[in-house]
């Protein structure tokens, strides 16, 4: 991406309260930045919050991951209407160039939310690194890299996300109406914590400072504990 | 006298209920004894594929993220939601105890292998069109798929509607079996351009209006109509204020079809979905067929356009400010847009169309053109449901009806929050 472009990118996202939402004003150049306006009009730079609910940050997040999730919301296997809108008419080739752009792009990440009261910060640390054996419950780090960055090609970090839109995807996990490829690892993971410990999770993780470089892992630390659908297709197609 | 009334009143219902047995059960053709399911030869299974694409029937007939042709997406109608059918070959569950003749019935009858009526969600009223030889070919590329055990998903059209009597009488009213229409007098290539569009291309379900009980008026009408459940207008092929194509270059409506985009209008919504799964698989000769015949419908007459009723008054209004913020990057200080990128909205025929329901729909839902092999990588427009009011809509949308020349109704926010839903 041309480095003009994407400061006139960035010193528009600046300006954010006034200008409409993440919205660039960039002169016209036949580009992939300008091809998707689309996405960023709502997700902006680093994520925003909206009226209904919170887009996340696709910046910089594993291409597959990414890919992936284009997929799910085209083949129903996630729900929002207006992402459903927007990927329905598109080739599995232009939305794996759409996520390997997202992907590349390297922009700073948000300030972490305050910590949480020292009991729930335990807990949740605790289940982050060690997960809950008891339960069945593998650690976070076990799939997402001991940094929680993520590991390429298609698992995601999980840090710079508030702590609502996480709660939000456990939730939306255990209702089924967030899937993703067979088998559902992650769902899986979701059905077995309780609230309260997927509430210290949350918490703990929206206060931890993202690393930098904050890209993904390239190998995973281990064997993954759960089999997980869509892990091998974040390839092109 | 009260007796000879009711003797006329019990005669005219007897008629009635006779005319509409009569007519549902016109021209019925009985399946052979011997009818069983056969394959198809190589040819007919190729052909089968592509006139199965033209008729888009594995976009309906397949859930989304499901098996092809598996069937179980939901089609929602103002009668209800009628999931589609599983066409793929399997005995229990698909059509794999189903002879050519069932299926040529199914399409030009509207009729299940058991005989029941089925609802007119599949568009039989245009598929009765379609030739023997066609929907034998369709018969072979379907037997020619792996089949899939997936039971069809019960419909939940609410009664009357979902009843074999209520479809009786809204064949009697709606429904004329017909053959392949022809017309001497037309050229070879008219003819074929009639055939795909008004068979199965089914065109006039979506461009034409629809009735309370979900009839309309035939397959030569395509003079626009709002879609039912979606709220996309699908406008009129016959007005040259809407999307007429008569004074259009042949070139131009054959790439639209086949790209999605042309130099005249690109499309959008539903029509985006025709183009993505069905048109743009089309040969050249066929979408030239189906120019020819668009180009020669008759038209309406054009309103009177008064340049100088549509002067910008200078004044800054919320529409004016809106659109400079939010529109004016793109669409240009004049909506002049940007060529191959970003569509014009200066004299362009979808912002003033009435009803102003693709213009809503656009500007909340945002969207792509079709990725195609001409335009793979299409540009987009964000969404702006999140960002703008109904009221803020309604004043950007009447900003761009009545400047750049434009001249179009005021949109209201009633009209926003009318074809904002699905």
């Amino acid at each position: 991406m041309p480095r003009r472009l994407l400061l006139q990118l960035l010193s528009a996202l600046a300006l954010g309260g006034l200008a409409p939402p993440g919205w660039a004003a960039p002169r016209f150049e036949d580009s992939i930045a300008q091809r998707v306006l689309a996405c960023t009009g709502c997700h902006g730079a680093q994520g925003r919050a909206g009226p209904d609910g919170f887009y996340p940050r696709i910046a910089g997040k594993p291409a597959g991951y990414l890919y992936n999730q284009l997929l799910n919301f085209r083949d129903g296997r996630r729900h929002y209407p207006l992402m459903t809108h927007l990927v329905a008419p598109l080739t599995d080739a232009y939305l794996l160039e759409m996520a390997t752009h997202f992907s590349a792009l390297d922009l700073p990440y948000p300030a972490p939310a305050a910590n949480p009261p020292a009991d729930l910060a335990a807990r949740g640390e605790m289940l982050v690194h060690r997960g809950d054996p008891a339960r069945g419950v593998p650690a976070c780090v076990s799939c997402h890299g001991a940094q929680m960055t993520g590991v390429a090609p298609a698992i995601p970090g999980l840090l710079g996300l508030p702590r609502d839109y996480l709660n939000g995807q456990f939730g939306a996990w255990r209702t089924g109406k967030r899937r993703a490829h067979a088998p559902d690892c992650m769902r899986e993971v979701a059905v077995r914590m309780n609230l309260a410990d997927i509430n210290a999770v949350s918490s703990w993780l929206a206060a931890q400072p993202v690393p930098v470089p904050a890209k993904a892992a390239p190998v995973l630390p281990g064997p993954l504990p759960l089999p997980c659908g869509g892990i091998g297709q974040g390839g092109p197609p | 006298m009260m007796r000879r009334v009711w003797h006329v009143l019990l005669a005219l219902a007897l008629a009635m209920v006779l005319a509409v047995v009569v007519l549902d059960f016109r021209s019925d053709e009985a399946i052979p004894a011997n009818a069983t399911p056969v394959e198809g030869t190589a040819e007919q299974v190729q052909r089968g594929l592509y006139l199965a694409t033209a008729g888009n029937c594995m976009f309906c007939h397949t859930a989304p993220g499901g098996v092809p042709y598996a069937g179980g997406r939901p089609i929602d109608t103002p009668f209800g939601t009628v999931f589609t059918s599983n066409l793929t070959p399997d005995d229990a569950t698909g059509i794999g105890t189903w002879a050519p003749a069932h299926l040529w019935r199914a399409m030009h009858q509207g009729r299940s292998k058991d005989g029941h009526r089925l609802f007119p969600a599949f568009p039989y009223p245009n598929y009765t069109h379609v030739s023997r030889e066609d929907s034998d070919a369709i018969y072979a590329y379907l037997r020619s798929l792996p089949p899939v055990r997936q039971p069809n998903a019960a419909h939940t059209v609410g009664f009357p509607y979902n009843t074999q009597v209520a479809l009786a009488v809204w064949r009697a009213l709606f429904f004329w079996p017909g053959g392949t229409i022809t017309d001497p007098l037309q050229s070879a290539e008219w003819n074929r351009g009639a055939y795909l569009v008004q068979g199965l291309g089914h065109c006039n379900a979506c461009h034409s209006a629809r009735n309370l009980l979900g009839g309309s008026v035939g397959v030569l009408d395509l003079s626009g109509g709002l879609i039912p459940m979606q709220n996309w207008y699908a406008p009129s092929l016959a007005s040259p204020d809407e999307a007429g194509v008569a004074a259009w270059d042949t070139r131009d409506v054959v790439a639209l079809l086949r790209d999605g985009v042309s130099t005249r209008g690109s499309a959008i919504g539903p029509m985006a979905e025709v183009v993505q799964h069905s048109t743009q698989h089309l040969t050249e000769a066929d979408l030239r067929a189906m120019a020819v015949y668009l180009k020669a419908l008759p038209q309406e007459a054009a309103r009177v356009i008064d340049p100088a009723a549509s002067s910008p008054s200078g004044r800054e209004t919320v529409g004016s400010r809106l659109y400079s913020q939010h529109c004016a990057q793109c669409h240009g200080a004049q909506g002049e847009g940007v060529a191959g990128a970003y569509p014009a909205l200066a004299g362009n025929r979808a912002v003033t169309l009435d009803p102003p329901a693709n213009l809503v729909r656009v500007v909340l839902l945002g969207g792509f053109a079709p990725s195609t092999a001409g335009n793979p990588r299409p540009f987009g427009m964000p969404p702006f449901a999140t960002v703008l009011s109904e009221e803020d809509v309604a004043a950007v949308l009447t900003h761009i009806r009545k400047s750049f020349g434009n001249q179009g109704h005021t949109v209201t926010a009633f009209e926003v929050h009318r074809y904002r839903t699905n």
